[in-house]
């Protein structure tokens, strides 16, 4: 009875499938990773959040009008923060959304094919520029500027904020728009132009409404963005929570509210301590609705043509 | 007679039309005015703002900025240690970073089978790119600081801003990837490679400058992030080195720089924004000059890059 002649290389094939499941496996537990990051935020901020809500009953922190943690008499109503988050959110909106779209349009319909490749590159540029930066401009720049033209501005306002993080949520918003309308077929600018349609008509009878939720959900993302948004308004919009929806006035936003906590001295597991996981709890779940709505939104119209 | 009656009014029309067709022209002319119009102000407010920081900061750009720490008195304060936190804060989360992402984008593209596993982890990477980095601040706290007993460390900061670029890493592998057509990996298996040995030296030596460009611009936000590592306490005065990463005597290697405390370049920018004086917002100019040509540097070095490989590969 002779050997098999062949059993040299099937133990080598078994090794190396023994190595090809272990390197399979250790880049599922990479993936992995972003599943566990998810869980580790919604833990943290949820195991922070409940004894805070078990001091404070819900009903209080969504109805008081006055958020004072780190004041001897205390209150802890969230709506002076998101009052703040939402003017200094509409603000950047009012100043993105109207130059976004236009940058966007013009990209897509009417540059030429190097304008939009000098263009994009610099609009890349813009969003690579650090929020700090940006905050330094709003408080050393941009107010003292609308101070000339309203002189009774404070210092510290929305308004100059606002309009800055309008200004850097703009490449988000011309991106995203551009992009969802190049994916509008080629077919539907030359039926147009057949009609005799000039390209301003093109784009805002055809192209526009083809593309929109891809400009919608554009718009959504930059809800969250700003939202979400944290150094510029904790620089130039004061930190004092303020009940306002006035950009005019000084207030602090859901964001800048925790920075100024963690600037301070926080001792661990007390009542302000607390207070900023339930404040991120509330911005967490401000972003996550919005993003779930930009993502559905863009998916839902996708494959409409 | 109804020909007689036709003939004006056609005339009329015609007139309408030039007029109305004149008038549409117009707009067209108008809006790609204003087009132009806002993207070159755009452009130019962001050179304005970049001349206004350097202008403001010139007169710190001394070698003495560099290699001071930062003091109560304006004129003698530098970022030594803000610049050197900043790189040791870099080094950790690149380590971290980037085998992670590249790992997670790979099995993402090239292994992942349809199912309730792949979809999950999708739809959390791309949850994960719109959560505000303060939220990551807050994890970090809780999580590095507290229930691991990290501290206010370079570790912590590292690893921080590790969670953050991540999802900006495993996308850009996932772009680079997705490009390579699907014949490179039919002719590597079809001379008997396996398929990790596809993936390593075909997927990824193809894919390398993009993966590279999204790991640049990664690095490039994590040098400009502030909220999440003001939000771990890191502290904002800080007039001491971490102990050096390399020792004179063996093993010549020295771990403890990992849990030293820190600042970085934007927190010691913020420090000085929001002092009164005046003179420390020169100091605060001067380092967002750093910190701006630091990040369009990297930037600008991977839109070049992304240009190139468009341009070059062909396949």
């Amino acid at each position: 009875m002779s050997e098999p002649i062949i059993s040299a290389r099937l133990s080598k094939d078994f090794q190396r499938n023994i190595m090809e499941r272990f390197i399979e496996f250790a880049l599922l537990c990479s993936a992995a990773f972003a599943v566990f990051i998810t869980s580790a935020i919604v833990y943290v901020l949820v195991s922070e959040a409940i004894p805070f809500f078990q001091h404070v009953s819900i009903y209080e922190f969504l109805t008081d009008t006055v958020w004072t943690p780190n004041y001897s008499i205390k209150h802890y109503g969230i709506l002076p923060l998101i009052s703040g988050t939402l003017t200094t959110t509409f603000i950047a909106l009012l100043v993105a959304v109207p130059l976004g779209t236009i940058t966007a349009i013009y990209l897509s319909e009417f540059a030429s094919h190097k304008v939009r490749e000098t263009v994009k590159p610099i609009l890349e540029l813009l969003v690579g520029v650090p929020t700090v930066v940006f905050g330094y401009f709003a408080l050393m720049l941009v107010t003292p500027l609308l101070q000339k033209i309203y002189p009774d501005l404070t210092t510290f306002n929305m308004l100059g904020p606002g309009i800055v993080m309008g200004v850097m949520i703009v490449p988000y918003i011309a991106s995203l728009a551009e992009d969802s309308m190049r994916a509008v077929p080629m077919a539907m600018r030359e039926g147009a132009y057949a009609m005799g349609a000039t390209r301003f008509q093109t784009s805002v009878r055809v192209i526009t409404p083809a593309a929109i939720s891809g400009i919608v959900a554009a718009y959504i993302l930059a809800i969250s963005r700003a939202v979400g948004e944290t150094m510029i308004v904790a620089i130039a919009a004061g930190q004092q929570p303020n009940f306002t929806f006035n950009p005019v006035e000084s207030a602090a936003t859901i964001t800048s509210y925790i920075v100024s906590v963690a600037l301070g001295d926080l001792e661990h597991g007390g009542i302000g301590y607390q207070s900023i996981f339930a404040a991120g709890l509330t911005l967490l779940v401000m972003t996550l609705l919005l993003n779930i709505l930009g993502h559905m939104t863009r998916k839902k119209f996708a494959e409409r043509y | 007679m109804a020909v007689n009656q036709k003939k004006p009014s056609a005339l009329k029309d015609l007139n309408l039309i030039r007029t109305m067709i004149r008038q549409h022209k117009r707009n067209d002319l108008i809006f790609a005015g204003l087009g132009m119009f806002v993207i070159a102000s755009l452009t130019i407010t962001l050179i304005i703002l970049f001349l206004d920081l350097v202008l403001d900061g010139y007169p710190k750009f001394t070698l003495d900025f560099f290699s001071n720490f930062p003091s109560r008195r304006a004129a003698r304060a530098g970022i030594l240690s803000a610049w050197v936190g900043s790189s040791l804060v870099l080094i950790v989360t690149f380590i971290v970073a980037v085998p992670l992402g590249i790992a997670a984008g790979i099995y993402l593209e090239e292994y992942s089978k349809k199912g309730w596993l792949s979809d999950i982890i999708e739809i959390n990477v791309s949850n994960l790119a719109g959560v505000p980095s303060i939220i990551y601040g807050l994890l970090a706290l809780g999580l590095f600081v507290y229930s691991f007993g990290l501290g206010q460390s370079i570790l912590t900061a590292g690893l921080t801003l590790a969670l953050l670029m991540l999802p900006i890493v495993i996308v850009s592998t996932r772009e680079a990837i997705r490009a390579i057509p699907v014949q490179i990996r039919e002719a590597a298996y079809a001379v008997g490679a396996t398929k990790w040995q596809v993936v390593l030296n075909h997927v990824v030596q193809y894919s390398y400058g993009g993966i590279l460009t999204g790991v640049i611009i990664g690095m490039a936000r994590a040098i400009g992030e502030t909220a999440p590592l003001i939000t771990i306490g890191a502290l904002t005065f800080i007039a001491f080195l971490p102990p050096s990463p390399v020792t004179i005597d063996p093993p010549f290697i020295n771990l403890d720089w990992l849990n030293a405390g820190f600042t970085v370049l934007p927190i010691q920018m913020f420090n000085w924004i929001s002092r009164p004086q005046h003179a420390f917002h020169i100091n605060a100019a001067a380092t967002g000059a750093v910190i701006i040509i630091l990040t369009v540097l990297m930037n600008g070095v991977a839109i070049k890059l992304r240009y190139n490989i468009r341009k070059k590969i062909k396949w």
